[in-house]
Order: structure tokens, then C-alpha cells, then sequence
């Protein structure tokens, strides 16, 4: 009789007690995109938990398009729906100079600041200063199949051009054997296939605006690039190339259909970690290749945590961003996933680290390409803009995008080279005018 | 009993014109034959893409894109995967709360409306009815901003509340549609006779009206149930992590890196299993109502 | 005479308010709301990135969407998109309710496999079409292909629009076996008798009883698909973003790219108004077609 009364008064004393537990705990909202290294750290979830026992992490995992527009949504209304958000290189500059993003400039000592590389810290500051936290950063370089190399009797050269590139392309693409000389983003999209199309063109000496921001889509520089990538694409590439993006060509990379294959440098973990790689022991590094200009051949990217100026739990966001972006973050995902694993490109302390050197024999390879680009200086003639790969402006998402539409309309052979790069030069005209920029 | 006896003679009699020569019995078992054939063909072939995506969700992660074959030792690895990352439950409980809440909330609200269309219209009432479908052919993107900003005010961003609410208004148009060609279908003399004895209009709704057109009703229901369940353009854009339903489960493994296809397809056979099994247990139900009104 | 009927009608008028009310009231609230802030931001110009672009900008923003050389190709898409998915369902639909109307040996399990597709979420039938069925190099279709020694079909860029249709199809087939399926069964089996004695053959039975016997449920059909059909946008945003060039974009996606990727809402919303305005002219088209099948 007395247990039974005493049982459900104890329950309730429990129960007040957890709550009142939660009451004293900041749960704050993270969005991220569903990437590996964001899924990693998702699932290390318990381990900043127990070391900040005051913290609790509510997770919203989004598919990269579709967290994009909701955020922008989100921070552009002031909805203050999240805590922390999972933006690139591109957002920041813009968003902090709205105000939407809350400036890092009294960051803990032990974080290190001045450990950040230099190139990827530049990207994410507005008026000298940090408005995210690099979470993992990349450059672009080639990866190709080393025993296909031999068997054809090519060898590398340290820097290799697009003109060699088309002739092994030629030399070893294999359709009957399901190997595709080239693989290359075809995918239409700002972020997909004009990221590495614009590198291209950065190469052939192109650049997207002149200093007076008129459009130069239809300049010889893009009409050569376009033509030789759609041409290069076309006769060597896999099937259905024009909706491969980055993922759909890690996937066929890694299963051993491409030859050549000409994308991010965070691909390189994935590619060397046997687990999900097939060619991980026949795999071969070259920097991007490049044509008229070595100039913006390569693009710098980076995955960075922000904090919502709308946000109302600023401290204990910031807590979980400098950890989720410290050297600690880092080893631990190299104890317990492995050190292929550690999110790449944003620490000058994880190349100099000796375990990431001997699992990872590409890191100096990536080191160099991250700090060799330079976002303030990409093309061969001057630009009103920053960015590689990108146009810093808010507009380029849909501007990006159209042209990318058009671009892989000429991939797929629908129309010319000339006729999509014209329609292209008209959409651009159009949305720069009614910006502003033009009259 | 009735069935069965006209039935029958009508296979038999459907015979003579066109097979004179051949045994009529022969012929009715070939024609059988045929049909069965056809008709599990068609069906087999239809639902394929879902068989395929259930199956694959059994498989390992290479085996997944490998040549499709049908032979494979099935493995849960995928689903552990999925709901390590995810939890599951919380997003189809929003599920169940919002598409019934809105069900039952757009019920409420159009059985008064449709009550009214369909026995004491005036001249304006179909005029009315065609405007209300047609404010469901607008496209959601054109006013997401001006939602979103009302959401915001009044609190409502992240909420079952009001995902509930914008679902409850974004089916009632059809709603009140079926329910009322359903109402309109019933004979003018029940009601009349039930006024005669002095029945309330509530009265009148609650016991005549309602029982004689549950099942019209109940069908109607089911297909705000799915249609709620399946929206995913509101509920991706106006939820974040605490009233996000099984649609926003989905995209976080619609396409990120590397090898996919096996814990896409074990996310996607979950989110849409409930409803998937709630259709096909209610499909009868759904069926009679819809015999019962809209097409008869 | 004149005078209980017009006495009936204030009251009746009366009743009929109180009774609309809440539906009507909430819909309007829903639809003008909105709309009003639509038609307002149509006039202004507002874009989110922007925000110290603002102002009345008048009629800029249509003067700009309408001379979009993209706009006429969106709604030329939107016309063909819906017209084929249409025309494939009502026909498909009507032939597969008359084949599942026979009786076969498992005909009811083959009933509901057939309308599974129903159940899907858009997002997730777009998916499992787009990686499993349609790839080109490791899709089940491109699978069949080789088997049969012929080249793989590159789905979504040699046919996107066709894809796209597929997909959409496949998705509201059952809906109209359903609902046709239900009208059918209450086809009057003696007028068939009658006819099949008069000597009328199974294409001549098909042609002058259950056809004329469907039109209503056929023209709900039209009605119900019409209105999703319109604003189809979840599987043109997971398998083509609208592309390659313009080739899959139509009027919904061409307004998500205005608001969503600009986020210029002065645009966006001018667009919303063109969309509503297409969506009456719809409706009235509607009215003229479908409801005189609805009044009979």
C-alpha cells in the first residue's frame, strides 16, 4: 500500500525534476546541409552534449537546394526559425553586409583564429571581419586513374592543360567497358555545374562582367570555353552526363567508370577510403588543368556556421559553433571516424598534423590549391567582382542558374554553343538592368 | 444472392455472337485466362516502381546499384542507418497530428457550407463553389513571402498549429466541393420530412443528414488525409525541426554524397508506408462514398 | 404562391449566411489576404536580398515579366504538360476501370496495386523514377534497354518533358481508375443486357453505354486533376530543375526561380497575380465544360 503511493509521488518528483532540468537547458536549432562531414557531425551530437551538459541540439538536415531557400527565406524575413546555419562562401560576405549575420570578432583564445587558413578566413569576413566559422573548406583539382594512365603510357606532368586532357580523354574513353574518358559537372545549377564552368572560362581568359558590370557571356573567351566543354563532354564524356553533379560523378568515379574526373577536392577523402571507393588504390592527383591563364582555374569554396543575427541564443550558438570548427572537433573525428574523415581545408594545424599526413597523402596537394586561389583576383582581365567561381552579388543564384540551364541545353544538343550562350547573354542583361547595375 | 444469379448467365450469354465454332466453355476459360493475365500484367507493371523501391531498401548500399536483379540477401543496414540519423517517429507523428487535425478541422467548416450550397442555393452559389477551386490552381511559390511574414508575426512558423491551418484552408475548396455533390444527391423529401416534424436545422444536419451521407463524407475525408500527407511545398517551407513532418524527413536523404540509393529508399519506403496501408485498408470506404456522390 | 416562395428565401438567405459564414469567411481571409499583399508587393519593388531597393515601382514588374521570352515558353509547358497528363489518365484511367471491372482471380489484390501510386508522395515517386527507373546508366529501364541490345535512353535530357509527364501520369492514373472504377460499378447492368441481345458488340457497348455513362465521373476527374496539374512543381524540382534550357519549366517553376532563387518578390508576386488570373480564366473554361456534366 505504501509503495504503491509512494511510487507515483517519487515519479513526479522525477519528473519535476527533469523538467525542471530542461527548463535550465538552451536548446538551440542547427540547420546543416546532408553532407558526410555534416553528418558526422550530427552523430557526435552526444559528445558536445555531455561537455556542455547546458546545451541541447535540435538538428535540421536539409538537402542543399532546399536548405538554401529556406534559410534565405528565414534570415532575409528575420523568422529567427534557426540557431545556427550551414552557409558557403558565397552567403556570407552578402548576408553579413545586410546585418543578418552576427560578426565573430571576440572568439575565445584557445580557438586559434590565426590556425584558419588565410584564403578560406578572407572568404567569410566582411570589413576585415569573421562572420562564420569554416566548417570544411575545398579547392578544385583533377583526380585520374593511375593504372589506365599506365596502361596508356601517359604520365603526368605537373601541370597539366586542357588540350593534353582532351587528347587522354580520346586516348581512354571506353565506352564498351563502361569507362568514360572525362567526367565533368553537367548538372545545371549555380552551384553545380557553373561552379566548374566558370573556372573553365576563368582559364580560357574569361570573365563573367566587365569592370562596368556589362555581361561577357558572349565574348571569344566563353564562346571558346563553352564550345570546347561541350565538345569535350560530348565525345568522351559518360552517359547522360548533362544531370551529373557532384555526387553523381563521385559515384561513378568511385565505381571506377570515368578516367579523368575534374572536381572539388573534398572528393579526395571519399575517393581514398577503400570502404566506399573501389579505385582507391589506382587513384592519381594533377591540379586543375589549365589553358590561356593558370588565373581562377581552380575555385575555393568553403562550408561555414553562422549565427542568425535574429537568433535569441547567440552564446550558446557561438559555444557550438567554435567547437564544431575547433582543432579538438577535428581530432575527435579523426579518433572515431578515421582521419580520411576530418573536414578538410580550413586548418593549418590538421595538414600539419602527422596522422592526417600519413592517411591522407593528397593534403599537401589540397593545402596548396586552397591557398593558391585567390577570390579577389580569378580572371585574366580585371572584374568588378569577388569570387572564382561565383559572382558575389545576390543576384548571381539566379543569374548562375539560368545560364547554367542554357549551358546544359548545348550539352545536350538542343541548341548551339553560340544560340545558348546569346540566350544566356540576354537573361543576364536582363536581371542586371533591373538591378540596377545597367541602364 | 442477386448478384451471383445475374451474374453468371451474363458470362454465358456474352459467348454466342462472337464464338460460334469453339466450345463455349473453352472459350469463357481462354477469355478468363486472358484477362487474369492482363490485369495482374497492368498491375504488376504500375505498382513495379514501389515494389522496386521497397526492395531496394533491403539492400546493401552496392548492391543497390548494381545490374537490378532480384536475388540479394536482404539487410536492415540501411534502415538502422536511416533512423540513427533521424529520428522517424517524431516526423510522422507531425504527420498523423497535422493531415487528421486538418481533416478534421476542414470537415467542420465545410459540412455547415456545403449544407447550405446544396439546399438553399441562392444564385451566387456556384459562382462561389468555382471560386473557391479555383483559388486551389494558384501556385503556392507566388505567396510564400507574405505567409511566411503572417507566420512570423503571429508566431505561427514551426508549429502543428499552423501547418494544420494552412492545410485545413488549402483542401477545404475541395472539400466543400465533394461534400457538396454528395448533400445534393440526397432526396429533397428525407429532410423535408424531417423538418415537418419539427426538426432544428442542427438537428436535421446532425441526424439526417450527416448518417445518410457518412460514407460520401468519410471518403471525402480520406482524400484530405492523403492529399495533407503528401504536401510538401508548405511543410518544407514553413517548418524547421519541431512540427516538420515526414516530407521534410525526406529531404534530408534526397541527395547528398556518395552511394544513396539504398537509405533513400528505406527513408522514402517509411514515410510513405503509414498512408500507403491507411489507403489501402480505407480504399473500399473510398470507393463506396465516391459511388455514392461525385460520380454516380 | 409568390409570396411563401419569397418569404422562404430571406429566410432561407439568412440561414444560408450563417451557415456559409465560417467557410466562406476563412477562405476569403485565406485568398484575399494574401492576395491583396500579392497584388501590393506586384506594385512594389521588393526584393528580400535587397533591402534597400524599395518603392513603388508601378507596373515594372510585369512590364518585365511579360517580356520574359521565358514566360510564353512556361505556360506553352504548363498547357502541354496538363493537356498530356490528361488526356493519358482519362484514357488510361477509362480503359483500365473497364478491364478492372471483369472479374478475375485476384482481381481485388490487383485493384489496389494498381492505385498505389496515388498514395506516393510527389517527392518520393520523383525520386524512385529518377534514380531507379530512369537513370541512364544504372536505371531498371536503361537495364531493359540493353537487355534487348538497344541504346539506354538518357531520360531526362534527350525527353525531359516526356519524363516528366511519365512521372505525373503514373501518379494520377490510379486517381482516375478510381473514381472511374467506382462510376462503372454502378453502370446498370440491364441496359448492357438489353443491348448485348440487340446484338451490340463489347467496342459498341464501350462506345454508347459506358462512355456516355462516365461523363460525369470523367469530368471530375478533368475537374480534380486540373487543379494539381496546374501547379505541378515537387517533381520538376527533384529530377530537371526546370531544364535542360526551359524545356521542363512551367508556370510554377518559372515563379519558385522569380521568388526563391532571386528572392525578388516584387517579381514574384506579379507572377502570382498573372497565375491567379490564368487560374479564373481556367475556371470559367471549367465552368462552360464541366459543370453543365455536373448539373445533369
Amino acid at each position: 500500500m505504501k509503495l504503491t503511493r509512494a511510487l507515483p509521488l517519487a515519479t513526479l518528483a522525477a519528473a519535476v525534476a527533469a523538467a525542471c532540468q530542461a527548463q535550465a537547458q538552451t536548446e538551440i536549432t542547427v540547420a546543416t546541409v546532408n553532407n558526410n562531414d555534416m553528418v558526422i557531425m550530427q552523430s557526435l551530437t552526444e559528445e558536445f552534449e555531455t561537455q556542455h551538459p547546458d546545451i541541447e541540439l535540435d538538428w535540421v538536415v536539409l538537402e542543399e537546394n532546399v536548405l538554401r531557400q529556406r534559410l534565405t527565406t528565414d534570415v532575409a524575413t528575420g523568422g529567427g526559425q534557426f540557431d545556427v546555419m550551414t552557409i558557403g562562401t558565397y552567403e556570407v560576405p552578402i548576408w553579413a553586409e545586410r546585418g543578418w549575420l552576427t560578426p565573430l570578432d571576440d572568439l575565445p583564445a584557445d580557438y586559434a583564429v590565426d590556425d584558419l587558413l588565410q584564403s578560406v578566413r578572407d572568404g567569410l569576413s566582411h570589413d576585415d571581419t569573421l562572420h562564420a566559422l569554416p566548417f570544411y573548406g575545398e579547392s578544385s583539382m583533377m583526380y585520374y586513374r593511375q593504372d589506365l594512365f599506365d596502361e596508356a603510357g601517359i604520365e603526368m606532368p605537373e601541370q597539366p592543360s586542357w588540350e593534353e586532357v582532351r587528347d587522354w580523354a580520346g586516348q581512354l574513353h571506353d565506352p564498351d567497358n563502361e569507362v568514360a574518358g572525362i567526367c565533368l559537372r553537367g548538372k545545371p545549377g549555380w552551384g553545380e555545374n557553373m561552379a566548374f564552368v566558370s573556372t573553365l572560362v576563368n582559364t580560357f581568359g574569361g570573365r563573367w562582367f566587365d569592370e562596368a558590370w556589362n555581361p561577357e557571356l558572349e565574348s571569344p573567351a566563353w564562346q571558346e570555353a563553352i564550345g570546347f566543354y561541350v565538345e569535350l563532354l560530348g565525345d568522351y564524356g559518360p552517359p547522360g552526363a548533362s544531370s551529373n553533379g557532384f555526387n553523381e560523378n563521385l559515384a561513378l568515379f568511385s565505381r571506377g567508370n570515368c578516367a579523368m574526373w575534374v572536381d572539388a577536392t573534398s572528393a579526395a577523402g571519399k575517393l581514398y577510403d577503400p570502404d566506399e571507393s573501389d579505385v582507391a588504390d589506382r587513384l592519381g592527383f594533377a591540379p586543375a588543368p589549365v589553358a590561356e591563364t593558370p588565373k581562377g582555374s581552380h575555385w575555393l569554396w568553403s562550408w561555414a556556421l553562422a549565427i542568425p543575427a535574429s537568433s535569441e541564443k547567440q552564446e550558446a550558438a557561438e559555444t557550438f559553433i567554435t567547437w564544431a570548427t575547433s582543432r579538438e572537433y577535428v581530432e575527435l573525428v579523426g579518433e572515431t571516424e578515421g582521419w580520411t574523415s576530418v573536414p578538410p581545408g580550413t586548418r593549418e594545424s590538421t595538414y600539419a598534423n602527422e596522422n592526417y599526413q600519413q592517411a591522407a597523402p593528397f593534403a599537401d596537394f589540397v593545402l596548396e590549391a586552397i591557398r593558391d586561389a585567390d577570390p579577389t583576383d580569378s580572371t585574366l582581365e580585371p572584374t568588378p567582382y569577388v569570387g572564382v567561381q561565383f559572382v558575389g552579388i545576390p543576384e548571381f543564384q539566379s543569374i548562375g542558374t539560368q545560364v547554367g540551364q542554357t549551358i546544359a541545353s548545348a550539352l545536350t544538343g538542343d541548341v548551339s554553343v553560340e544560340q545558348a550562350l546569346q540566350t544566356a547573354q540576354r537573361a543576364t542583361e536582363r536581371t542586371m538592368q533591373r538591378a540596377g547595375y545597367l541602364d | 444472392m442477386t448478384t451471383a444469379k445475374t451474374k453468371f448467365p451474363a458470362t454465358a450469354e456474352r459467348m454466342p455472337p462472337q464464338a460460334a465454332g469453339v466450345s463455349p466453355l473453352r472459350s469463357a476459360f481462354a477469355r478468363r485466362l486472358g484477362l487474369t493475365a492482363l490485369g495482374w500484367a497492368i498491375a504488376c507493371l504500375i505498382f513495379f516502381p514501389i515494389f522496386w523501391m521497397v526492395l531496394t531498401g533491403f539492400k546493401t548500399e552496392s548492391a543497390a546499384i548494381a545490374d537490378p536483379s532480384l536475388i540479394f540477401s536482404p539487410t536492415l543496414e540501411s534502415y538502422i542507418a536511416v533512423q540513427e540519423r533521424a529520428g522517424y517517429f517524431k516526423f510522422a507523428m507531425n504527420s498523423v497530428v497535422v493531415a487528421f487535425g486538418s481533416t478534421l478541422a476542414a470537415l467542420l467548416i465545410a459540412i455547415p457550407s456545403a449544407y447550405s450550397m446544396a439546399f438553399l442555393p441562392t444564385r451566387r452559389t456556384k459562382g462561389t463553389l468555382l471560386w473557391m477551386l479555383s483559388t486551389k490552381m494558384l501556385p503556392p511559390v507566388g505567396v510564400l513571402v507574405p505567409i511566411y511574414l503572417l507566420f512570423r508575426d503571429v508566431g505561427l512558423l514551426d508549429t502543428r498549429t499552423g501547418l494544420t491551418i494552412v492545410y485545413t484552408l488549402m483542401n477545404l475548396p475541395i472539400v466543400v466541393w465533394m461534400l457538396y455533390t454528395f448533400f445534393k444527391d440526397l432526396p429533397k423529401d428525407i429532410l423535408e420530412a424531417g423538418r415537418m416534424d419539427g426538426a432544428s436545422t442542427l438537428q436535421e444536419v446532425c441526424f439526417l443528414l450527416l448518417p445518410l451521407t457518412l460514407p460520401g463524407i468519410a471518403s471525402t475525408g480520406l482524400l484530405s488525409v492523403i492529399l495533407s500527407w503528401n504536401e510538401a511545398f508548405w511543410s518544407l517551407n514553413l517548418t524547421s525541426s519541431k512540427a516538420a513532418p515526414l516530407t521534410a524527413y525526406i529531404a534530408s536523404f534526397s541527395s547528398p554524397e556518395g552511394l544513396f540509393w539504398a537509405k533513400l529508399s528505406a527513408a522514402s519506403t517509411m514515410a510513405i508506408a503509414p498512408i500507403l496501408v491507411f489507403g489501402w485498408l480505407t480504399q473500399k470506404q473510398m470507393v463506396r462514398g465516391l459511388t455514392f456522390g461525385a460520380v454516380k | 404562391m409568390t409570396k411563401t416562395r419569397a418569404a422562404g428565401r430571406t429566410v432561407g438567405g439568412l440561414r444560408t449566411l450563417s451557415l456559409q459564414a465560417p467557410a466562406v469567411t476563412l477562405l476569403l481571409l485565406w485568398m484575399i489576404v494574401p492576395l491583396a499583399m500579392t497584388v501590393w508587393f506586384s506594385l512594389q519593388r521588393y526584393n528580400l536580398l535587397m533591402p534597400e531597393m524599395t518603392g513603388f515601382a508601378g507596373l515594372e514588374n510585369y512590364r518585365y515579366l511579360f517580356t520574359d521570352p521565358a514566360l510564353w515558353t512556361a505556360m506553352g509547358n504548363t498547357l502541354l504538360l496538363v493537356g498530356s497528363v490528361l488526356a493519358i489518365t482519362v484514357v488510361g484511367g477509362t480503359l483500365l476501370a473497364v478491364l478492372f471491372q471483369q472479374e478475375f482471380p485476384g482481381r481485388g489484390v490487383a485493384r489496389v496495386l494498381a492505385i498505389s501510386p496515388f498514395f506516393v508522395m510527389p517527392t518520393v515517386s520523383a525520386l524512385v523514377w529518377k534514380n531507379m527507373m530512369m537513370h541512364p546508366s544504372n536505371g531498371v529501364l536503361s537495364w531493359l534497354a540493353e537487355s534487348f541490345g538497344l541504346p539506354a535512353v538518357d531520360w531526362f535530357s534527350s525527353l525531359p518533358l516526356t519524363s516528366i509527364i511519365i512521372i505525373v501520369s503514373w501518379q494520377w492514373l490510379p486517381f482516375a481508375l478510381l473514381i472511374l472504377l467506382t462510376a462503372i460499378q454502378s453502370l446498370d447492368d440491364d441496359q448492357v443486357e438489353a443491348a448485348r441481345m440487340d446484338g451490340a458488340g463489347p467496342v459498341a457497348i464501350f462506345f454508347f453505354i459506358t462512355l456516355p455513362h462516365l461523363k460525369r465521373a470523367i469530368s471530375v476527374v478533368i475537374m480534380i486533376e486540373m487543379i494539381f496539374l496546374l501547379t505541378i512543381f515537387a517533381e520538376i524540382f527533384v529530377t530537371t530543375s526546370g531544364g535542360p534550357g526551359l524545356a521542363t519549366t512551367n508556370l510554377a517553376f518559372l515563379i519558385y526561380i522569380q521568388a526563391l532563387l532571386d528572392f525578388d518578390v516584387g517579381m514574384a508576386s506579379a507572377g502570382g497575380v498573372v497565375a491567379v488570373i490564368l487560374a479564373n480564366i481556367v475556371a470559367i473554361f471549367l465552368v462552360r465544360m464541366v459543370a453543365k456534366n455536373l448539373e445533369s
